[in-house]
Parts: C-alpha cells; sequence; structure tokens
C-alpha cells in the first residue's frame, strides 16, 4: 500500500473517532444531570471536536484532492467512515456515557502519547496539543467511574450493567490492518497491539478501585476498519449531513 | 442594635448613593423576593433557552459553525449557573429554585416557547434573542445588587460573541443562494415579534415595573429598552438586506427613532400561561434531565461522603 | 433531612502568575476534587486562570454589615499611615 493512502486513512480513522465520539458528547447540551456537569461535558465534545477539524484538515492537505474539513466530516457515504464502533454508540443514560468515555480516553491517551513522538511532525504537533486535553479527560472520567462504581448502591448496580454491555465493543479499538502496518514501520503510530496489555491493566486497576467487576475478555466486535458500523451510525449521518445533503454546495 | 426604622433608612440611602447592596446586608423583604423572583426567573432563561439551539447542534452545516454553537449554548449554562449563585445568596438554594421552574410556578422568557425549525432560526436567535437579552443585560450591569451585577458584568464579557455568531450565519444565508436568503427572511418573520415581547409588557401594564426601578434593580423601563432594542437592529436588518415583518415601521426624523407597529398581546399572555408552541416540550426535557440526573447526584454526594469518612478514619 | 443537591462552593482564580487569587464565583459540587474540575470549566474556558482555590461556602465567614462602622471607620483619620503624612523636603529626593 502506497505510504500516502496510509496515512490518509491513519488520519481518518483518528479524524473520526474524535467527530463521532464529539457529536455523541455534544447531544447531552441541555440534558445533563447538573448544569455544571453540562459545561463540563461540553468542554470534552469541544476538545474532540478540535482535534477532528485539525486531522481533517490535514488528512486534506495528504490526499492532495483539495478536500477541507466539512468535505471529510459531511460528504462521505456510511462505509467511508472509520471511528471505531465505540464512538457511534448511544449515549444512554450518564453511567452509560462514563463508561464509554473512560474506556475510551484511557486508550486514547495511551494512543495520543505515542503519538506525540510521531516521525510525521503534523501528528505529532496536533497530539501534542490534544494530549493535554486528553489527560484531562480521563481524570473526569475516571473520576467519574469511581462516583458511579462506589457510589450508592444504585449507581454501582446501573455502571457496572454499562460497562458490561459496551465491553465487547472494545476490542475494535485496537484492530489493526494492512494500512496500518506501513504507519507502524514508518513510525507514524504506535502498534496497538503492545498498547492492549497496558489498557487492560489501567482499567482493571480502575474498576477495582470503583468496586466493579472487570467484564471477561469475550466475543469481541469488529469492522469499522471496513466501515462496517453498527445499526445507530446511519442515524448519526442523518442528522450530521442533513444540510450539506439537502442543499448541496451551500457556503455556511 | 439599630431599630428596622434606621436599617431601612440605611438600605435607601445606598440605594440613593448607588451603593450596592450586599448578601449580609439588611433589605427589605420585598426587594428581596423581587430579586429573588428576577434573578431565578432570568436564570431559568438561561437554562431553557439552552433547548431550542441545542436541536442544531447535531444538524450544525459545518464544523467552524457546530463548536461555535456547542460553545455558545455552553456559555448559557454558565450564565444560568452564574444567576443561580446569585439568587442562592439571597437565601434561596438552587435545588428550590429548580423545582419552582419544574412545578410552572416559576417562569422564563417565554421566547423560548417557540421551535427553532430551520438553520436560519439559529441565525436569528443569536442575532435577535441574543440582541435583546444584551441590551437588557447591559441596563443591568448596574442593578443595585451586587452580586447581581456583578453576574452581569461577567455574562456581558461572554455575550458578545453569541450575537456576532447569529449575525454572521445569517450574513452568509443572506450572501448565498435565493433558498438560503428564503430561509434567513423566514427566521426574521418569525423571530421578530416574539423578540420585542422579550422586554416584557409596557411599563404600564408590567407589575413589577415601577417598585423594580424605584430600587434600581432595573435601570430603564421595557418600553425605552425595547425602542433602543428596535433602534439598533433596524439598520442591520437592512444591511442583511431583510424585510422586518412590520408595515407600519417607519424612520421618525424628529424623535430620532423608530415608530412602529403593534405586539400582539394576546400571543404573548397565551405563551406565557403555557399555550406556546415548545412549552411542554420545554418543561419537559428540563423534568427529564433533573429526573434522569437524579441517581447520578446522589451517586456523587454518597462517594464524596465515604470519601471524607476514609480520610477521617485513616487520619486516626 | 439529609441534603440530595450537592453543597455550594466559592471559587478562586489566580488569573496570571505573581497575582493573588480573586474571588471569581461559585459553583455546587460534590466534592473538592469534582468543585477544582468544574471551576476549571465553568471559570477558565476564556483562559482567565493559571490556578484555582476552591472552598465550601459554608466554611467562609465575614464581617456583619452592622459591625462596619466599629471594624472600619477608625483607621479613616489614622493619615499618619500614609506617606504623604510625612513632610520631606524635595531636595531629599524620591523616598
Ligand atoms: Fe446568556
Ligand atoms: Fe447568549
Amino acid at each position: 500500500m502506497e505510504q500516502k493512502q496510509a496515512l490518509f486513512n491513519y488520519l481518518l480513522r483518528l479524524g473520526d473517532n474524535a467527530a463521532i465520539l464529539g457529536h455523541r458528547l455534544s447531544e447531552w447540551c441541555g440534558h445533563g444531570p447538573e448544569l455544571e456537569e453540562d459545561i463540563a461535558i461540553i468542554n470534552t465534545a469541544l476538545d474532540l471536536l478540535g482535534h477532528a477539524r485539525s486531522l481533517y484538515t490535514y488528512a486534506g492537505e495528504v490526499e492532495g484532492k483539495g478536500r477541507d474539513e466539512d468535505d471529510i466530516a459531511y460528504l462521505r457515504i456510511e462505509r467511508e467512515y472509520r471511528n471505531a464502533l465505540i464512538c457511534e454508540l448511544p449515549n444512554g443514560h450518564y453511567g452509560d456515557t462514563i463508561a464509554r468515555q473512560f474506556l475510551f480516553d484511557q486508550f486514547n491517551y495511551l494512543l495520543f502519547s505515542e503519538l506525540v513522538n510521531s516521525t510525521d511532525e503534523t501528528v505529532a504537533a496536533i497530539a501534542a496539543k490534544a494530549i493535554k486535553e486528553i489527560r484531562y479527560h480521563l481524570r473526569r472520567s475516571t473520576e467519574w467511574t469511581l462516583r458511579l462504581g462506589d457510589g450508592t448502591e444504585e449507581s454501582h448496580n446501573r455502571v457496572q450493567q454499562s460497562f458490561h454491555d459496551v465491553w465487547m465493543y472494545t476490542g475494535d479499538l485496537f484492530v489493526q490492518d494492512e494500512s496500518d502496518k506501513a504507519v507502524i514501520e514508518a513510525g507514524i503510530g504506535p502498534d496497538l497491539t503492545l498498547l492492549y496489555p497496558v489498557w487492560q491493566d489501567k482499567v482493571k486497576e480502575v474498576l477495582k478501585e470503583a468496586t466493579l467487576e472487570m467484564p471477561e475478555n469475550g466475543w469481541m466486535q469488529s469492522g469499522s476498519k471496513q466501515g462496517r458500523h453498527t445499526e445507530h451510525f446511519g442515524y448519526i449521518l442523518s442528522e450530521l449531513q442533513y444540510m450539506q445533503r439537502a442543499y448541496p454546495g451551500c457556503e455556511w | 442594635m439599630a431599630q428596622e426604622k434606621d436599617l431601612q433608612k440605611i438600605f435607601e440611602e445606598k440605594i440613593e448613593k448607588e451603593i450596592k447592596i450586599e448578601p449580609k446586608d439588611w433589605m427589605p423583604d420585598e426587594y428581596r423576593k423581587n430579586l429573588i423572583r428576577q434573578i431565578s426567573q432570568h436564570a431559568h432563561s438561561e437554562v431553557v433557552g439552552m433547548l431550542p439551539e441545542g436541536n442544531w447542534i447535531t444538524r450544525a452545516p459545518s464544523l467552524r459553525r457546530k463548536v461555535a454553537l456547542l460553545a455558545k449554548i455552553q456559555d448559557e449554562a454558565g450564565h444560568g449557573l452564574y444567576l443561580y449563585c446569585a439568587a442562592e445568596t439571597l437565601g434561596k438554594d438552587r435545588e428550590t429554585l429548580v423545582q419552582e421552574l419544574l412545578s410552572g410556578k416559576a417562569k422564563y422568557s417565554s421566547i423560548f416557547n417557540y421551535p427553532a425549525l430551520t438553520w436560519a432560526d439559529i441565525g436569528a436567535i443569536g442575532w435577535l434573542v441574543d440582541g435583546a437579552a444584551i441590551v437588557n443585560q447591559i441596563m443591568l450591569q448596574k442593578t443595585s445588587y451586587g452580586p447581581y451585577s456583578r453576574g452581569m458584568i461577567r455574562i456581558c464579557k461572554e455575550e458578545s460573541f453569541h450575537q456576532r455568531q447569529g449575525y454572521e450565519i445569517l450574513l452568509t444565508l443572506c450572501r448565498g443562494t435565493e433558498e438560503q436568503k428564503a430561509m434567513a427572511q423566514d427566521a426574521l418573520n418569525r423571530f421578530w415579534w416574539p423578540s420585542l415581547m422579550m422586554f416584557g409588557p409596557s411599563d404600564k401594564d408590567s407589575a413589577h415595573s415601577a417598585q423594580s426601578m424605584a430600587w434600581k434593580i432595573k435601570r430603564m423601563g421595557n418600553d425605552d429598552l425595547r425602542q433602543k432594542f428596535i433602534d439598533q437592529t433596524v439598520p442591520q436588518a437592512n444591511f442583511l438586506g431583510l424585510t422586518i415583518p412590520d408595515p407600519e415601521l417607519k424612520w421618525n426624523e424628529e424623535k430620532q427613532s423608530y415608530d412602529w407597529g403593534q405586539i400582539d398581546w394576546e400571543e404573548f399572555y397565551n405563551v406565557i400561561k403555557g399555550n406556546g408552541p415548545c412549552n411542554k416540550e420545554r418543561l419537559a426535557a428540563r423534568q427529564a434531565a433533573y429526573d434522569n440526573g437524579a441517581w447520578v447526584r446522589e451517586a456523587a454526594t454518597a462517594y464524596a461522603k465515604k470519601k471524607a469518612e476514609r480520610k477521617t478514619k485513616d487520619a486516626a | 433531612m439529609e441534603r440530595k443537591d450537592w453543597p455550594l462552593w466559592e471559587v478562586f482564580v489566580r488569573s496570571k502568575a505573581g497575582l493573588s487569587h480573586k474571588h471569581a464565583g461559585s459553583l455546587h459540587a460534590p466534592d473538592a476534587e469534582m468543585a477544582i474540575s468544574n471551576a476549571r470549566d465553568v471559570y477558565t474556558r476564556r483562559n482567565e486562570g493559571v490556578s484555582i482555590w476552591v472552598v465550601e461556602s459554608k466554611y467562609i465567614h465575614s464581617t456583619q454589615e452592622s459591625d462596619v462602622e466599629s471594624m472600619f471607620d477608625p483607621n479613616e483619620d489614622k493619615i499618619y499611615r500614609h506617606p504623604t503624612f510625612y513632610d520631606i523636603p524635595d531636595e531629599v529626593g524620591h523616598m
């Protein structure tokens, strides 16, 4: 595979993760459990959307076909989006959102800690800026995991179920394909198989402190690398793309 | 110990001399009540106001617009928060205030009972609704109650991008296709009159206006504020090339301001009474957020308690 | 009855290195960690700070309005605490 294409795919993956999870989090705006929490969760959404914008812009440059961040964000068909499945799962209740967020943040933190040293200067620069924000996301979702896990009996039971429900989507975060090999060999991104055990240890540590049981590593869903999404994804696109599709070619 | 009569005198002197009243200062019960009503109503409006715009976050047509809108609505949550805190300094906690909103006892600005139907509405809300709010809030920076005044100063600083954000959306639409411009005109048609209603009934019909002015809680009457808003907004509409939906709107050279038509007060009172297009949805959304968040808030409280207990145990 | 809602905290923000913390506002939070997190999200979104203090509002003690005269007025006429009270000839230069 051509190096340029591999890098483009890689940037799409990173950008889509941030864009789609940011999109999901933004759905909480106005509906959070407390005003302070509304503000906090929107901050995370804004950070992620910021990462997505930088990554898409760079992806457009690498591709060299004149596409800007919005062309990439809005004008692809379902199979062309490459976000990990976990990012597109519905928000559910607050415990579901926290479980999804904590597992993703832990992954994202390990990943971006490596991307800071990427041989690709632009990737390294984007990561250097993003890692500070991601560190904060992880701190917040860790704290909330502890609160809900070790809070009341009700919250414990609810969030335990959330972790069980989301667990089969975690393996998909670490799946790698041909295209990733080129990226790893070029030193642009880390080998995710090396991060997986670290991720498991960290997750286990926090869940234990939260008095939660670590779900079994059973059957894992996958497919995001080929753009095979969950049923939920089409609805995200129908909202996300509504304006661009209804009024093609306009400035907004 | 000073007598109530002296305290009343000290209070009135402070109002007279433009010295701010602070939370622990003596104040007449009616002043306190009036402030709690006004500040909490203002807080509720900020929070309920997140909902119509919130509808469009996931449909925003570009990433730039999406982050701007999200940051704007986040600010409104902050405004609600500052204002609840200001109201709390008067002795009523947020929990009670929120209950009053949910039970329908407390009101919020009726503008938020109108739907945001198209993307252009997001432009119109920023331009007109935030624009009207800013006119009011600039006046309130000089309100006589310290925490309210400081809240307003902070809020006004943050508001400055809200209106520009909305106006820029409309400007882009008006410079775009015929379809886009029609969308902008339609939004103005629907939001113009409700925006004028935001300033409340005419001073002669307003239950609280005169007393609020005497106590310097409000520094300008509803009618003057409304006129100020119209005068500053009409040229902005002209620049966009949009028509304000008021056939009687006309520049009055002598007054150096605009003459304009009649507000449909029957509509205003009906929307306040609960007959607006979205009253039920707005309150239901706030109720759902409150109910669905209850176990989360309780868990956080329980965890904080456990942690504090562990700490004292470790220390012992 | 035990309170279910989160307690109130006061937030103090240091806007720049070298300046003291200044009262920024209040918020609700279940514990100090979250009060600090929330203070960061609520009061420093526009780069307003480099350091944050939080304290639960109930621990703040303050002067009373009724004490104002006895607390603060006595210092009004102690002008000998101010440098301009003392006459130094101009020839001495800046002091
Ligand atoms: Fe506001
Ligand atoms: Fe605003």
